[in-house]
């Protein structure tokens, strides 16, 4: 286990794929390789591999198999689609000044009390991790201080996320519905459609996977971070040596979730829609599968595994679209069969293997 | 120790109320009718137990005498159904939580060895040494000089300071039985509970582990559970014998040994 954030050639490394992430992109469009539409795309990637960067913090290293991840990415969408909601102003169909087009709908009179505050960006980006942390928090005290774990811990976690997809699917919520939150048209004053807007939201997306993964690595290398290790294959050992595991597990989870939540909101305006399905328990699923995918208990695994799996879900629901969850299956029983490393662990394997051939020739 | 302080009154066999024991300031941990049932077994039954202050005693009896169970209420991993397990004067240990019970100084080696496999033994040592446990303060906590020095007296003490950036997965049995009484040691444990601490290891090993724990009697409180009566004997201190959950005899072991009660325990029926 490392104990520095990173020694001189991991800063290199980190700086220097950041910086390819972050230029690369739009270097590439001006010079007319990569189309406009393909900037959203993968400026969702990047924010599903936050997300998958914060299930990693809490099944890799805390053993915590959350199946309900995406209630909390789904949550701070919604709280960046409120405020982007807002900001449509008199431009939507009904030209209603405060009530988004559905309230106009469903011939509601008045702002419901939560949407209050959301026109203002600095209070909706403070929701965005606070919403997500304060329930993960409260969720996670009651499950972990009643010692729920394992895989009575992930039934429940899928059970919470479906409660709020069923929630949010009503009407009566004030979330608008099955259809969601959509039609928006600026973010702090910049027009959503323009590329240079969409290019800003892509090099904040690398920004802020950068800053995630500074954060995550600086938990997992410090102190707190070997005690979640402990935790993960000895939970009842780590409370013999005096550790309050509720606390700890607690910590990475709340934190966990806030960086969904982060996820969620910049994902929500690169595709221009949140809706409940987001809080499909599949959804979770899913995202368990891109870290299991990408090796779980590494950081980077996490990211690759996120990456490689949106890009082939892209792919393959333009090629053949019924295939894709057969493909996602297989691929989850694979990964899990033949290399539970994920890719991480198998290039890993590799390099030691090669190390060993390439000893073994010299000598 | 007074001889008051290791005075101990039996559970009458016909089940009136157990006698209570006579605490006195030199008690450390004190036990009085403590019962546990599981599923109508009683694991324990009105066991009533002292140990004093600095002492070092040995725990014996048959496999399911109740010698783990009473680690476990010890500890706070078990709650009693009944009794008084009072620690110091004052500190009711059925109250705590294990967490709560290890911070105020009760150290536990369990039968089978349970070290952080995937953790190096530099680093299972880290965790147990005494700093602050909570969350905040392990996030941001660094090793400073000192400290290193206090986890390189116990990778020496315990023999494996060759073994320093190991994963602890990869030691044998006899090591990962040692890296664990070296995190006992750093703990700082004043009352360290020792659930069979030589099984699995060489006789070379077994004595130099009688060698320890004879060193830190006095300094600090060891209660040993042991099958080996070899490995007892060398310890020569005061043996209690558990029996059905409750104590059956007491006593140096010579004594014990030749009790008709506990022979027939062992290799009568």
């Amino acid at each position: 286990m490392e104990r520095r954030l990173f020694d001189r050639r991991g800063w290199t490394m980190f700086f220097g794929i950041g910086a390819a992430l972050a230029l690369g992109v739009p270097v590439l469009n001006g010079a007319g390789i990569l189309p406009d539409y393909a900037i959203p795309l993968l400026g969702k990637y990047v924010a599903f591999a936050i997300l998958a960067l914060s299930l990693d913090l809490v099944w890799g290293y805390a053993g915590i198999l959350s199946l309900g991840h995406g209630a909390f990415f789904a949550l701070g969408g919604y709280a960046m689609g409120m405020y982007l909601m807002r900001q449509i102003g008199t431009r939507g169909v009904y030209g209603n000044a405060t009530l988004p087009d559905f309230m106009v709908f469903l011939n509601w009179k008045e702002l419901p009390w939560y949407w209050l505050g959301f026109d203002n960006f600095a209070f909706a980006a403070l929701m965005i991790v606070l919403v997500p942390g304060i329930l993960a928090f409260v969720f996670g005290y009651l499950a972990f201080r009643s010692r729920v774990s394992g895989v009575y811990l992930s039934i429940i976690t899928q059970a919470l996320t479906f409660a709020l997809m069923l929630a949010f699917f009503r009407n009566d919520m004030g979330f608008g519905g099955n259809n969601g939150l959509t039609d928006f048209k600026e973010l702090l004053g910049f027009d959503l459609q323009a590329k240079s807007t969409r290019i800003g939201l892509y090099v904040a997306s690398v920004l802020a996977l950068g800053g995630a993964f500074l954060l995550c690595r600086f938990v997992v290398a410090s102190k707190l971070g070997r005690v979640l290790l402990a935790i993960r294959d000895a939970e009842s050992r780590v409370r013999f040596l005096g550790y309050s595991t509720t606390s700890a597990k607690l910590f990475a989870f709340t934190l966990s979730a806030m960086l969904a939540g982060l996820a969620g909101a910049l994902y929500v305006p690169q595709v221009g829609i949140i809706n409940p399905g987001e809080f499909s328990p599949a959804a979770s699923i899913e995202i368990a599968i891109w870290v299991a995918v990408g090796g779980r208990g590494t950081l980077i695994g996490a990211i690759a595994g996120a990456l490689v799996c949106s890009y082939l879900k892209t792919w393959l629901t333009g090629v053949a679209p019924e295939a894709w969850l057969f493909v996602l299956g297989a691929l989850f029983v694979g990964v899990t069969l033949v290399m539970p490393k994920g890719l991480v662990g198998l290039i890993d394997d590799l390099r030691s293997r090669r190390a060993a051939a390439s000893g073994a020739v010299r000598s | 120790m007074t001889a008051s302080v290791l005075a101990f009154a039996r559970k009458d066999r016909a089940g009136s109320a157990p006698a209570r024991l006579a605490r006195s300031s030199d008690t450390l941990l004190y036990l009085s009718g403590v019962t546990v049932s599981f599923d109508g077994f009683k694991a324990l039954n009105h066991l009533s137990l002292m140990i004093g202050k600095g002492e070092l005693r040995s725990i014996v009896g048959p496999n399911g005498a109740g010698k783990t169970t009473m680690m476990d209420v010890i500890t706070g991993k078990t709650r009693p159904d009944e009794g008084e397990v009072f620690y110091g004067d004052t500190v009711d240990l059925t109250k705590l939580d294990e967490a709560e019970i290890a911070t105020l100084g009760i150290g536990r080696k369990f039968q089978k060895p349970t070290v952080f496999e995937n953790l190096t033994v530099f680093e299972n040592l880290e965790l147990a040494l005494k700093a602050p446990r909570g969350s905040f303060a392990s996030l941001l906590f660094r090793l400073v000089g000192p400290q290193i020095d206090r986890i390189d007296w116990a990778l020496e003490t315990v023999g494996l300071k060759d073994r320093r950036h190991w994963s602890a997965g990869a030691l044998s049995h006899g090591q990962k039985q040692w890296l664990e009484i070296g995190m006992l040691l750093i703990q700082d444990a004043e009352l360290l509970l020792l659930d069979e601490p030589v099984a699995g290891m060489t006789d070379k090993e077994t004595e130099a582990t009688a060698e320890l724990i004879l060193s830190l009697a006095g300094e600090r409180t060891l209660v040993v559970v042991e099958h080996d009566m070899e490995f007892v004997r060398s310890l020569g201190a005061r043996v209690t014998v558990l029996h059905e959950g409750s104590v059956l005899a007491e006593g140096p072991l010579d004594k014990i040994q030749a009790d008709p009660r506990v022979i027939e325990v062992y290799l009568g029926r």
